[in-house]
């Protein structure tokens, strides 16, 4: 698994990245309520807008992590939003980015980076 | 005071607005008066106007002057409606909010679409964030205009959209929407289910604009189209020279995550009583900034109270009657008009609002003329064309004195 630190969770495989967001931001959000999903075929640079996911109080924007194009979204988190809270590869991703840009994977953090970041901003 | 800011004088706090747009001499004002000789001066102003209560009047042209009950300014007075403010927080809002869902549910069962929000500024205003909710729902550039809208509206529309962005004519697989004004500005009603068929050839949304709410006391709802809006002035509000008005928006479900305004859910509080909130909060641009559906944070919840209040006290069957009675007015009068030589009606269905083609070709004229005799004789157009609005105020001695008149002046 890797991260990212706008709080996106990656895990890849033969270059196709599965994409969703770390169970810190979802507790941040507080309660769930809607997800903005990305139409498949888009063609993403990383950074740019993903998905955005609703809570009752905010609004937060998912950046796709790598750049890609996205080959398959997660339909289920349109109906049972509170899927998101699930593991990654358990329900819990957004989507599925076909990676076109190898070299970016340095700049993602690992478990550990990811971790003593967190504990940077409490 | 100046000393303490470090200003010589009151003058050089306004030193920054450029000369050019300065008046010259100041204002024919005197620097005080007494309360008394304030109060004989603007009563003396006030005795100037000609208000639509002291003489026939068949102004309409997207604002209409009806007769509004008591009732109506005796409950939007009470302190606890006219000085409350948003009602952010649900805990201490429920009589304002509940006002709001009402309102909402009077929307959306007149205008046959599924759910409606708190209300808008106005007519015109609604209008620009139907359109904008449409180029964003389809992701398409251009709006087809179906039929003539009011100019305001279409001032409004032009100056929220990018250049060339309207146009007349059949749309395309770029056209987001087609804009149809029911009636029309020159009071033609319009068939929905035809502009809707032509809708669906292309995807496009049909967005249908009602500047008079009252015409769906006896014009069908127009339950196909996506998106309702309008204005709601003509029930429980006075014309105040303009406003404040009542914007309504109205839409299908499917679109409500795009809808631009303030919506009232109903839910239950923590202790499993009906209680009301502002509710998907995530559209709007307190929380959404630059995304947001539109950058309005406001309703016009006096106004809304106000329509609300005349709705119930009207009921479905006063509300049908009193549509047919300014119908009937308005057949009343064009029935008289055409009696004159040379003048005919060229608005083959029309609610309560007509053109009157009169035998000369500066109906402006014949406007101030008329004006000068005391009676309003309605909208001046190009051609000799005068747009002219009956309604339920409208006493058969108006209708015998605007023939009169007009008989004197063509």
């Amino acid at each position: 698994m890797k991260f990212t630190k706008d709080h996106e969770i990656v895990s890849i495989e033969n270059g196709v990245a599965l994409v969703g967001i770390t169970s810190y931001a979802v507790k941040e959000l507080g309660d769930l309520v809607y997800i903005e999903l990305p139409e498949v075929g888009k063609k993403l640079k990383k950074q740019e807008v993903l998905a955005v996911v609703e809570s009752v109080k905010a609004a937060a924007e998912v950046y796709a992590p790598l750049s890609g194009e996205v080959v398959e979204i997660n339909s289920n988190l349109s109906s049972d939003i509170e899927q998101l809270k699930q593991p990654l590869d358990n329900g819990g991703w957004i989507a599925k980015l076909r990676l076109s840009d190898d070299k970016e994977l340095a700049a993602l953090l690992d478990q550990a980076a990811y971790d003593d970041f967190l504990k940077g901003l409490s | 005071m100046l000393q303490e800011i470090g200003v010589s004088s009151i003058d050089e706090l306004f030193s920054t607005i450029p000369k050019s747009v300065r008046k010259e001499n100041g204002f024919s004002l005197s620097s005080h008066k007494g309360e008394l000789e304030v109060e004989r001066l603007i009563s003396g102003y006030a005795q100037k106007n000609h208000t639509a209560h002291d003489g026939p009047f068949f102004l309409g042209a997207g604002c209409y002057f009806r007769h509004v009950p008591c009732a109506v300014d005796a409950i939007i007075q009470r302190s606890e409606y006219l000085t409350a403010y948003t009602p952010y927080q649900p805990e201490i809002a429920q009589g304002t909010l509940q006002v709001i869902f009402e309102f909402q549910t009077f929307i959306a069962q007149l205008t046959g679409q599924e759910v409606a929000n708190a209300s808008l500024y106005d007519g015109a205003t609604a209008t620009a964030e139907a359109v904008l909710m449409a180029l964003r729902v389809t992701k398409r550039n251009r709006v087809a205009l179906a039929a003539p809208l009011h100019p305001h509206y279409l001032g409004t529309l032009q100056t929220y959209l990018p250049k060339d962005c309207l146009f007349e004519g059949k749309p395309d697989s770029d056209t987001a929407c087609i804009v149809l004004p029911s009636p029309s500005f020159f009071g033609e009603t319009q068939d929905y289910t035809y502009w809707k068929k032509v809708c669906n050839e292309t995807g496009a949304l049909l967005v249908v604009v009602i500047s008079d709410l009252l015409t769906l006391g006896l014009l069908p709802p127009p339950d196909v189209a996506d998106i309702v809006c309008g204005e709601a002035q003509g029930i429980g509000l006075s014309m105040s020279f303009g406003g404040p008005h009542l914007g309504f928006f109205a839409c299908q479900e499917k679109y409500l995550r795009q809808m631009p305004g303030r919506l009232c859910g109903m839910s239950e509080d923590v202790e499993g009583r009906r209680s009301f909130v502002l509710t998907l909060s995530t559209r709007e641009q307190h929380i959404r900034r630059e995304k947001a559906t539109s950058n309005i944070c406001t309703n016009q919840g006096l106004c809304a109270l106000a329509f609300s209040v005349h709705m119930a006290l009207l009921g479905e069957d006063g509300f049908k009657s009193l549509a047919r009675l300014n119908h009937e007015a308005a057949c009343r009068t064009a029935d008289a008009l055409v009696a004159i030589a040379g003048v005919t009606v060229e608005t083959k269905q029309y609610f309560n609002e007509f053109i009157a083609k009169l035998p000369c070709n500066d109906a402006k004229d014949v406007v101030t003329k008329l004006a000068k005799k005391k009676i309003i004789a309605g909208f001046p157009l190009d051609g000799g064309r005068l747009l002219v609005a009956a309604t339920e105020m409208t006493k058969d001695e108006d209708i015998v004195a605007l023939v009169t008149a007009l008989k004197e002046v063509l």
